[in-house]
């Protein structure tokens, strides 16, 4: 018995138009298909890499790793106060530009040119090749044309995204859509307290996708979570969504819960009445200039109140959950192979006012994270048994609908960029 | 000599080291504990976070003083600890195997 009204057409999945058929996870665990989608998606689509305020003057820069599109750039803020993004890579002789000790770890700082640890070459904030070590040694070299090699980059709300494919002219705004224009105005700019964790995990990197778009493992895999009588309640209800939605490659779900405070307080663990805080944020809202009711349309698509949590996925691998206590979560799934993958989850709070709001950002960080450790090591578990194929097809239920919307686009990435390779009569990617 | 903590909460001294900069760090403390340990902690610490929600409210973050920042960090250090405590009744979350999620960017206080 239903608790939400679904569509017209009796399920998510069918008024989506998506199939109900078993599905298959070859794309997960294939080592070929993993290298499509490193030419198709990570090559080609716009990446989020990180948000404005790490950025905060002119020379403050950062590196981001992106190994499924194998390269590294470096993000900068130059003197104009405009954010550019550069291939991480010396023109001299290829050695990585920017890092530190280690260089495949990220860095971050403030400069005022980047210099090369090789030869010392020494690139402008805007990648002008500004200094050559013994320059009358090389041979007619035109510094002009020894510039760093820049990547399109635009922001969205603050959030800093980089394409790699020079040929893909379509702008960032664009490429996010209906759900990206109904957020705007949503005041991320005042969500400043960050807490990052990152994590290396055992799985393709579409399984984690999975299983944060879909919440019909919480009420089992996290049961230990909950006090004892909650647990068997949530259990007999199960999970049902308030709504779901998808716009071209990207998807999002609307939840309830999380409406503070609880209504029986035999529901919550002794620290989440202490602090009047838990996973979904503290009970108690800062004030962000918006009350519920007025939050951008995108948010609480079906203006439900018993809203608690909206999730978007942006693919292909950005999803942001804005939740009803007035803080953001965003989590970005970075592969390293098709069975391995860097997972980062940042928490974005109001920056709390006395200690006592900082515990409760604190408990709701954590909390994050305990749940997290429950995802991560399940997810290996996942993946070691899909790559037995023992078991080849797999049923998906309505409230999995964003799973195999998230596998049908990368597939349909991976086949439609094969096809415009065989089109233009290069080989396809192996 | 000042006291490591407020006043008020002199109770605490014994689990001063608690007072922890860091949620990775106070995880890794978490880890290498005992359930006893935990528990003896969780014990006594709980009990005045519970009855402080007025003191914490009134300790701005703008210019904390040394003491109320040891007094924050070991109450964050009983919120890491409420979960083996409170759910888990083992240092690591069941299941998590090897599995590690590790904080790389944290507010400075």
């Amino acid at each position: 018995m239903p608790h939400f009204k679904k569509p017209a057409e009796g399920s998510w999945t069918e008024h989506l138009k998506i199939g109900t058929e078993p599905v298959s996870y070859e794309d997960s665990i294939s080592p070929e298909q993993y290298e499509r989608e490193r030419e198709a998606i990570f090559k080609r689509t716009w990446l989020n890499v990180g948000r404005v305020e790490q950025l905060p003057r002119k020379g403050s820069y950062f590196t981001k790793e992106l190994d499924a599109a194998r390269t590294s750039v470096v993000v900068v803020r130059g003197t104009d106060g405009e954010v550019r993004a550069f291939h991480n890579v010396c023109r001299h002789r290829g050695n990585k530009l920017v890092w530190n000790d280690f260089p495949r770890e990220e860095t971050s700082g403030v400069c005022r040119q980047f210099t090369c640890k090789y030869h010392a070459w020494r690139y402008d904030l805007d990648g002008k090749l500004a200094f050559v070590q013994q320059e009358g040694e090389f041979f007619d070299l035109d510094k002009a044309a020894y510039g760093l090699k820049q990547v399109r980059t635009e922001v969205w709300e603050g959030f800093v995204f980089v394409n790699l494919d020079p040929e893909n002219t379509t702008p960032l705004r664009e490429y996010l859509g209906e759900f990206a224009k109904g957020i705007e105005g949503y005041p991320f700019h005042k969500l400043t307290q960050v807490h990052k964790y990152r994590a290396e995990i055992g799985s393709n990197w579409k399984l984690f996708i999975d299983a944060f778009a879909e919440f019909y493992h919480a009420p089992i895999l996290h049961s230990g979570q909950y006090m004892a009588e909650e647990a068997r309640k949530i259990q007999k209800y199960g999970y049902e969504a308030l709504h779901y939605d998808i716009d071209g490659p990207h998807s999002m779900v609307s939840s309830w819960g999380g409406i503070a405070p609880p209504h029986d307080r035999k529901m919550v663990k002794p620290i989440e009445a202490a602090l009047h805080s838990g996973l979904f944020g503290p009970w108690d809202a800062p004030d962000i200039g918006l009350a519920p009711e007025d939050l951008p349309p995108a948010i609480n698509p079906s203006r439900d109140k018993r809203w608690g949590m909206d999730s978007f996925v942006f693919f292909p691998n950005f999803m942001l959950l804005i939740w009803r206590p007035n803080w953001v979560l965003t989590y970005h799934y970075w592969p390293t192979s098709y069975n391995t993958h860097i997972f980062e989850g940042t928490c974005y709070f109001v920056p709390p006012e006395n200690a006592f709001q900082r515990l409760q950002q604190e408990l709701a960080a954590v909390s994050f994270k305990e749940y997290g450790l429950q995802d991560g090591n399940t997810l290996e578990a996942t993946q070691t048994m899909l790559e037995s194929r023992a078991v080849r097809e797999f049923p998906l239920n309505d409230q999995e609908v964003l799973l195999r919307h998230l596998h049908q686009t990368a597939r349909a990435y991976v086949e439609d960029h094969q096809r415009r390779g065989a089109e233009a009569g290069t080989p396809a990617t192996s | 000599m000042a006291s490591v903590f407020p006043d008020g909460f002199e109770a605490l001294e014994p689990f001063a080291d608690w007072a922890v900069r860091g949620e990775k760090a106070r995880y890794a403390k978490r880890l290498a504990s005992t359930m006893d340990e935990l528990d003896a902690f969780y014990n006594v610490a709980f009990p005045l976070l519970q009855s402080s929600k007025d003191y914490l409210e009134q300790v701005s973050m703008e210019g904390i003083s040394e003491q109320d920042k040891r007094l924050l960090w070991l109450f964050c250090a009983l919120v890491t600890v409420a979960f083996p405590v409170e759910a888990w009744r083992q240092p690591r979350v069941p299941d998590s195997g090897p599995s590690t999620i590790d904080a790389i960017l944290e507010p400075a206080v």
